[in-house]
């Protein structure tokens, strides 16, 4: 073990995991909006809303995220009509095409959690609700929706941990994030010890804040 | 229960020497199989190439049993320095940034490096020396240099990741240009097909197998590079211990090369004879 080596190393590394947190926050960001959405379209009531819901979670969850990454960068370039149209713009920087991958998979598993933590609302509640004149739409934002938010949190940040680690297939479309550097230095140095430490250290100080910024929001938002 | 114990025992003794013995002539080889004409990877995923038949003539000549061993580009080094394999044939140049950390046997074929497009490219028609030395230097090399930091500005190119293509365009020798790095030449390649990059650089070997086998209209500019950040011919890696190893490859490499099996398996695989 070097540390002289290690040290040398950390500045670059942590310049690259400024990418690796825009990655994360960002797919969280727009997956929490996919995944209220296919939520929501779950627990409609509507049959064929349950369905495009259904099948979309389940296809989303039932195949790796490098796979999707790679259909939605390199197979979708293969597709001429794709390159020629307005799509391309987006879908020709990998920077937006790992943002897009990443957002449908999170939003996939979040819709999961949100549908499971909607369940959950007591009936009683909504029936107050509903008694006290609230339409449904007042119902959804002023009643069902901050219970199940709270409901959601415990596995919702696991979910944030899962997509923070997910970030690092960015590297295999040719983005430079924390582990897309190791690999990097990695190849130059061909000491994949110490540069792989280094950069799973960086991770798990990543996690480590996640996983207590999710406890002091249960914390803080325990009413029981 | 005395004999049981000797016969435990002598059969230990002899499982102990079958290994030795089989161990002492047995090589592993690392290659990555993804790096066609040089190595690749057949439809039922067997390993073909011409340094996968070179491999085995050489094992032949040092009477050695040989496996080959599939390894990704990127951990190659790490790989062998971790004793996964005891040599490396990767289509890999030989570099004194690689030799800081590995020995190389001597060269067995050179590996022209060229730059490409898609047809159409404004890069077409720069005009340019057909081959240029880096090791030489040169008023010729340097004109030629400009031209390309020139035609080059602003333009993202893609390489494999951790080859002397990548160190080339790092060196500033052309520039800033915006380098994207891939982790095999196949994903280089779909990228130069798809538009997502104005241009390539490999070896241009490895263009026109792609344009080949894909149909598409991808064609090489430019000079074609080699010495200095190119290096210096491909040879086998070796770790630095592995003094014996060496001596044996070096002079199997010697005896392939005297009696044309290099040239052969070369103008089989490349169209023409790169052995050196």
């Amino acid at each position: 073990m070097d540390l002289d080596f290690m040290l040398e190393h950390l500045p670059r590394l942590l310049k690259a995991t400024k990418l690796t947190i825009q990655l994360t926050l960002l797919s969280l960001f727009f997956g929490i909006f996919v995944g209220v959405f296919f939520a929501a379209l779950r627990t409609s009531g509507n049959k064929i809303l349950y369905y495009i819901s259904y099948y979309y979670s389940y296809i989303l969850r039932g195949t790796p995220l490098l796979v999707q990454i790679f259909i939605i960068y390199f197979g979708l370039g293969q597709v001429e009509w794709i390159r020629e149209s307005f799509l391309w713009i987006i879908l020709k920087e990998p920077y937006s095409c790992a943002i897009i991958a990443f957002t449908l998979n999170t939003g996939a598993y979040s819709s999961e959690i949100f549908r499971s933590a909607f369940e959950t609302v007591n009936k009683g509640l909504v029936e107050a609700a509903k008694g006290l004149g609230l339409n449904k739409i007042n119902t959804f934002f002023k009643i069902k929706l901050p219970i199940a938010i709270r409901q959601s949190l415990p596995a919702y940040g696991n979910e944030m941990i899962l997509m923070l680690k997910g970030t690092s297939l960015a590297s295999t479309v040719t983005l430079l994030d924390l582990t897309g550097v190791a690999k990097h230095i990695i190849s130059t140095t061909f000491r994949p010890v110490e540069v792989f430490i280094v950069a799973g250290s960086i991770y798990l100080i990543m996690t480590f804040i996640i996983h207590n910024f999710i406890k002091f929001l249960e914390k803080k938002y325990n009413y029981n | 229960m005395k004999n049981i114990f000797k016969l435990f025992l002598s059969s230990i003794a002899a499982l102990m020497i079958f290994f030795s013995s089989a161990q002492a002539d047995s090589i592993r080889i690392g290659t990555e199989g993804a790096y066609p004409p040089w190595n690749a990877k057949d439809e039922s995923g067997k390993l073909i190439g011409f340094e996968v038949e070179l491999a085995n003539f050489l094992c032949i000549y040092m009477e050695a049993d040989c496996t080959i061993v599939e390894q990704d580009w990127d951990g190659m080094i790490p790989g062998l320095i971790m004793r996964k394999y005891d040599a490396i044939m990767a289509g890999m140049s030989i570099t004194d940034e690689r030799m800081k950390t590995i020995n190389f046997s001597q060269g067995y074929a050179d590996e022209v490096a060229s730059l490409a497009v898609m047809k159409g490219s404004s890069l077409e028609g720069m005009d340019t020396p057909k081959a240029i030395n880096l090791s030489t230097g040169g008023g010729d090399v340097k004109k030629a240099l400009k031209t390309l930091t020139a035609a080059l500005a602003g333009k993202t190119i893609g390489v494999q990741t951790a080859t002397i293509h990548q160190n080339f365009l790092e060196s500033g020798d052309v520039g800033n240009v915006k380098v994207r790095t891939y982790k095999t030449q196949d994903e280089v390649n779909l990228d130069l097909a798809a538009g997502r990059i104005d241009a390539a650089l490999a070896a241009a070997v490895a263009f026109t197998d792609y344009a080949e086998k894909s149909g598409k209209p991808v064609v090489l500019v430019g000079p074609t590079f080699s010495g200095g950040a190119f290096g210096n011919g491909v040879g086998v890696g070796i770790r630095k211990d592995d003094t014996d190893l060496l001596k044996r490859f070096n002079k199997a490499i010697n005896t392939a090369r005297k009696n044309g099996k290099i040239s052969e398996l070369a103008i089989k695989w490349f169209g023409f004879d790169a052995s050196m």
